[in-house]
């Protein structure tokens, strides 16, 4: 699973909140190399929750990302090839995604979140 | 890529070997698949370079698609795991990069508005009455410019009832007829292969415009 995908991701047990993002438990992270679009990460920057992709990155052993962020660093090939491989390149293989709020963890196998909710959860 | 080489590339992959009635699992032909998504790129520009989901993905057909005309990001969401492995497997064997998500349509909880594109072959509702009008709120929720989806064309006249009505759509267009030739997959199924109508449904979400 790529971080944007986990940018979207939310916790979405009935009655959660603050169910984003979700806190990553990585045990096997893979790196899968692809083609950098610059016109899809100038679109994608706006779309993005910065914060949580920074964690996420972090979380699988990544911390080149820099925090703070402006529309301007766009133009640095340097920051787009950060953002892509932060973004599109990084895949969690094996671990968890927790819930922010109740601590729920929902397991990720073959990369694969199962967002599942119990009969208690819906 | 030409229509005949997508089509013929999906007509490569796996499809459900245990099919749940239950969730009314059919598989998306190549013929269909490739048409819808065939047209969604170069009818309406909605695929190439965008973030596309496939809602209901089973064996990844229409996700897979996508992901040859050029999406930049495609995540396939369904409730079977079954399905999810066979999916990821045909990715795999295609050598094309495709997320999966396991979760019920209906409990889905996407944040934001990053996912472009939705393509869809719901279920039909013939189970689980409403099955259909679940996977297209949610659809509607969560694209930012276009739905892409199969219905029977029998039930041409509620959908798009609906979808103007109740689902926050600002158009709804059958953009063509076609023809879903149904294997006889399961037990209660008496002729050998039925063929049914379907249209093929383009709506775009009212925050589009």
């Amino acid at each position: 699973m790529r971080l944007l995908t986990h940018n979207m991701l939310s916790c979405n047990i009935k009655g959660v909140t603050n169910g984003f993002p979700l806190i990553i438990e990585a045990e096997k992270v893979l790196e899968k190399p692809v083609d950098l679009n610059p016109d899809f990460l100038r679109n994608m920057f706006h779309k993005v929750e910065w914060k949580a992709l920074v964690d996420a990155a972090k979380s699988l052993g990544y911390s080149e990302l820099p925090e703070s962020v402006d529309p301007a660093m766009l133009e640095s090939p340097e920051f787009l090839h950060r953002f892509h491989h932060a973004l599109l390149e990084l895949h969690l293989e094996e671990g968890a995604l927790v819930c922010p709020e109740t601590g729920r963890k929902f397991p990720v196998n073959k990369g694969i979140p199962n967002m599942l909710l119990h009969e208690d959860e819906v | 890529m030409k229509l005949k080489q997508l089509e013929g590339l999906l007509g490569d992959l796996q499809q459900f070997s245990n099919p749940k009635i239950e969730l009314e699992q059919y598989p998306t032909g190549p013929h269909i698949a490739s048409r819808m998504l065939y047209t969604a790129e170069n009818s309406f520009g909605d695929v190439s370079d965008k973030v596309v989901a496939d809602f209901g993905c089973g064996c990844g057909t229409l996700g897979i698609a996508a992901t040859l005309l050029g999406a930049e990001h495609v995540v396939g969401i369904d409730v079977d795991a079954q399905s999810l492995e066979v999916a990821s497997l045909n990715a795999e064997e295609l050598e094309v990069q495709m997320n999966f998500v396991q979760c019920d349509i209906k409990n889905l909880q996407f944040r934001g508005l990053t996912i472009d594109t939705v393509v869809m072959n719901p279920p039909f509702g013939t189970r689980k009455k409403g099955a259909d009008m679940v996977f297209l709120s949610s659809a509607l929720k969560v694209a930012s410019q276009a739905v892409y989806s199969l219905h029977k064309t029998s039930t041409r006249d509620h959908i798009k009832r609906a979808a103007l009505r109740d689902f926050n759509a600002s158009t709804a267009e059958v953009l063509c007829e076609l023809i879903y030739d149904v294997p006889q997959l399961y037990k209660f199924h008496k002729k050998r292969e039925v063929d049914i109508a379907v249209d093929l449904w383009r709506f775009v979400p009212k925050r589009a415009q």
